[in-house]
């Protein structure tokens, strides 16, 4: 059964067509959500996509936390939806406190945007499931905000309990633990830095986002199923 | 009710990056500026707040502060409060 994936679309928002034109391209069904709507409507997944929501003031994702299609996502998490933020995305998520901790600005004053090699920490995610640890993926990264910080025992916690997904080889950015991407206890929702719908065709000159994004596809496929 | 002016100074937490405040200080030697170390962004909000005292005008903005102003897992926030010069 085709997999259907909301992609929702804040002020600001600059990624949602590459997320559709991904999500589509791998054989599911994307709709875009506006952020205004108080439904997500009948979705399998939701994926917040990467940009400047709401002009990133203030601190970017702390005004799309209170955007009314929030609450939608809150409920679809906490059924065991499957939410992936990516970028901008994922610093959503962290204000919203569906994920832990927080991205600061990036270590060694740059913004980066950059191809890098990331490797698969967990399987335990509905972003990574059946992707073996280890399995290595070349992926861009476009972010100001991107170093994952949070306190000693979260990172604890975050370590004992399979949540780190994605690490990266060389660290570009200042990240704790080179962490590049984090889940919740649950595994279905799931923040990263780097852009897997960027790097879903070879003429991108990467396809490793698919195994990503197909992982995900196959998690909510799972769920139409059940 | 009276109006309350409300002063909030955030501050990112120490040990937590600051390319701004950083860059200033790099910048500073060339301006001919010495002596000067430590430098640290921050940001500022200014506004009013009705309330019947200065003590729930201080609760208003600090509840503010916690749920939308700051991440506390990055910032810190001082909240100060005046009387304020208008009319309620």
């Amino acid at each position: 059964m085709t997999a259907r994936v909301g992609v929702v679309l804040f002020p600001g928002t600059n990624c949602e067509h590459d997320v559709a034109a991904a999500v589509d391209a791998l054989g599911g069904s994307a709709s875009l959500v506006w952020h205004g709507a108080s439904s997500l409507g009948d979705v399998d997944a939701v994926v917040l996509p990467g940009g400047f929501a709401h002009g990133d003031y203030l601190r970017p994702g702390a005004i799309a936390r209170f955007s009314p299609v929030m609450e939608a996502v809150s409920s679809f998490a906490a059924a065991g939806g499957p939410v992936v933020g990516i970028c901008n995305g994922f610093q959503v998520l962290a204000e919203a406190h569906l994920l832990p901790g927080a991205l600061q600005k990036n270590a060694g004053l740059s913004f980066v945007c950059d191809t890098v090699d990331l490797v698969v920490a967990s399987s335990a995610s509905v972003l990574t499931a059946g992707v073996p640890v280890g399995t290595a993926l070349r992926i861009p990264i476009n972010h100001f905000e991107g170093n994952y910080t949070c306190d000693p025992a979260t990172l604890e916690q975050l370590r004992a309990e399979d949540r780190i997904v994605l690490r990266y080889r060389r660290n570009p950015n200042g990240s704790v633990d080179d962490i590049a991407g984090i889940a919740n206890q649950a595994g279905n929702v799931v923040g990263l830095m780097p852009h897997p719908e960027r790097a879903c065709d070879p003429l991108l000159g990467s396809d490793d986002g698919r195994v990503l994004l197909g992982a995900l596809l196959a998690s909510a496929g799972a769920r139409v199923g059940a | 009710m009276a109006a309350y002016d409300v002063l909030v100074e955030v501050a990112l937490r120490p040990g937590i990056a600051d390319p701004q405040g950083a860059t200033i200080e790099r910048a500073l030697p060339a301006l001919g500026f010495t002596g000067i170390s430590g430098v640290r962004s921050g940001k500022a909000f200014r506004f009013s707040v009705d309330a019947a005292t200065p003590a729930a005008a201080q609760a208003a903005a600090e509840d503010l502060c916690r749920r939308f102003l700051t991440n506390p897992v990055i910032e810190d926030s001082v909240v100060t409060v005046a009387a304020g010069a208008g009319p309620s």
